[in-house]
């Protein structure tokens, strides 16, 4: 039985909700069913957010206004929260700027 | 097609010399026009690469005025026009640069009653803004006329860049159907900017833009162009596809014509800085009051709440810094100890704590934090905190012009 290691990454200031640091490699808990992006979301916000969960999560997804990417590639393409996570998947939360 | 004179050929040659850009691509060009809307970080490197290569026509939209502040990213404004309309410094530099093109300024406040008759003068929208609202009415209006919209967008350290509504590709409410929260936006006034990554930005909306004037694919439709400059360097994602359930583009359209954007998005359609306004009248001074305390020589303590950069910057003389996310962040114990222990005569209700941060809102957050957790403990009902109004902006404004600004 063994965890599920995956790397996160935080940009366009997301970083700034997560201890102000970009990339994190993480060990998911082994569990009976394989690992979803819903259930991803739902551990970033019990375990690596130090506050201010709405700024991140809205209900079990993302806060509108963020992307999320898997492997360079949007999750809209990749079946959103019900996307099976892989070994050694990188998973990128974008918050979307608007400055100019 | 427009046709190329003498002396274009000869200013163009570099470029007409390039198989695939060619006299066909450059009079192709020439016939088009481009709007740039915003003349800030993203739209100034826009407009002067859109000028150099010889765009016909170039709509340079903007209500705001140059300021100091602007010029570390803002290329074409200059000191000796700070106070000027961005829109018509923007035209008198890029006529200085290229006096063929014809640039024709729009000094307002792009809304719903102006947008349509404005996009529909141009063939390509450059989205150079610097705010959610605007960043929605473009994409409605650009959606409704048909348009290419090129988006660009910079904050701190990272830029992005994407070309909506392009041959089938999505647009803006594909990706984000519902407006972030407003607690979640950060301007450049607030987050700052490096000036040259706005910059590289604004020069990709131009190579965008005349690709698509010239007849050429763009690179970034469908594609999401990330700039990290810290340490991420250049990488392309790959974006959905046009939503057919999209409010605008999509199959069943429920946005037909422009709403009002402001409300959507719940925020103002600019970067200036929200007010906030949380603390009862008797727990705020002015600065002016503030200065009196301090001439007077009444004991007080001064807590600066700014992020430590910041008070690195500037600060006024025997203040602390804490900033506020410390406070947020289980650093209010401590904080209060400090008070305590330096509150020698503490049931002198003319001791008191004055808390002050760049403009007057954090300080009232900070206020409010440090008066609830001290009733919550019972303590600290002997020292009165207040906020000093409008911060040290209006301390510099209204009390000491030598004290600097950022
Ligand atoms: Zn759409």
């Amino acid at each position: 039985m063994s965890e599920l290691r995956i790397h996160l990454e935080f940009s366009g200031g997301a970083e700034l909700l997560v201890g102000k640091t970009k990339h994190h490699d993480i060990a998911l808990p082994h569990q009976p069913h394989p690992w979803s992006l819903r259930q991803l979301i739902a551990w970033i916000r019990d375990n690596l957010l130090k506050e201010r969960a709405e700024l991140f999560v809205t209900g079990e997804s993302v806060r509108p206004g963020i992307l999320v990417l898997v492997n360079s590639t949007d999750w809209e393409l990749l079946g959103q929260l019900d996307y099976t996570l892989q070994p050694n998947d990188h998973v990128i939360f974008i918050s979307t700027l608007h400055g100019g | 097609m427009a046709q190329l004179s003498v002396e274009e050929v000869g200013r163009y040659g570099r470029q007409l010399i390039l198989p695939e850009w060619g006299r066909r691509g450059q009079e192709s060009v020439k016939g088009n026009s481009v709007l740039i809307v915003g003349v800030g970080g993203l739209g100034c490197p826009c407009a002067l690469y859109l000028a150099a290569a010889g765009i016909g026509r170039l709509g340079l939209l903007d209500y705001d005025r140059v300021e100091l502040s602007n010029l570390h990213r803002q290329v074409l404004h200059c000191e000796n026009r700070v106070g000027v309309a961005k829109s018509e410094s923007g035209r008198d530099a890029v006529k200085g640069l290229n006096s063929h093109i014809s640039v024709t300024t729009h000094t307002v406040l792009l809304d719903s009653s102006n947008a349509l008759s404005i996009l529909s003068q141009y063939d390509i929208i450059v989205d150079a803004t610097d705010n959610v609202a605007t960043r929605y009415l473009l994409n409605d209006g650009c959606v409704l006329l048909g348009k290419p919209l090129v988006s660009g967008s910079a904050l701190r350290f990272e830029g992005q860049l994407t070309v909506y509504g392009w041959r089938g590709g999505p647009c803006y409410r594909c990706l984000f159907p519902s407006p972030p929260p407003p607690a979640s936006v950060t301007n450049c006034s607030e987050g700052g900017v490096l000036g040259v990554v706005p910059g590289v930005i604004g020069s990709l909306q131009a190579l965008e833009a005349l690709k698509i004037a010239s007849g050429m694919e763009p690179l970034y439709s469908q594609q999401l162009l990330l700039f990290d400059a810290l340490g991420g360097g250049f990488r392309t994602i790959r974006l959905r596809p046009r939503q057919p359930q999209c409010a605008v583009c999509g199959e069943n359209p429920s946005i037909t014509a422009l709403i009002d954007y402001e409300l959507f998005c719940g925020s103002r359609a600019d970067d200036k800085d929200k007010r906030v306004d949380i603390l009862d009248p008797e727990l705020r001074v002015s600065p002016q009051e503030y200065s009196e305390v301090v001439s007077g020589g009444k004991p007080h303590l001064l807590l600066d709440v700014r992020e430590e950069v910041e008070y690195q910057i500037c600060h006024l003389p025997h203040s602390r810094n804490i900033p506020l996310c410390h406070l947020q962040n289980g650093s209010l114990d401590a904080t209060w100890e400090w008070i305590l222990e330096t509150t020698p005569t503490a049931n002198d209700p003319t001791y008191s704590v004055f808390v002050v941060c760049r403009r007057g809102n954090d300080s009232q957050l900070a206020v409010k934090l440090l008066c609830e957790h001290g009733k919550a403990k019972g303590r600290g009902e002997e020292v009165v905190i207040r906020d000093i109004i409008g911060g040290l902006v209006a301390w510099s404004e209204t009390v000491d012009p030598l004290f600097p600004k950022y």
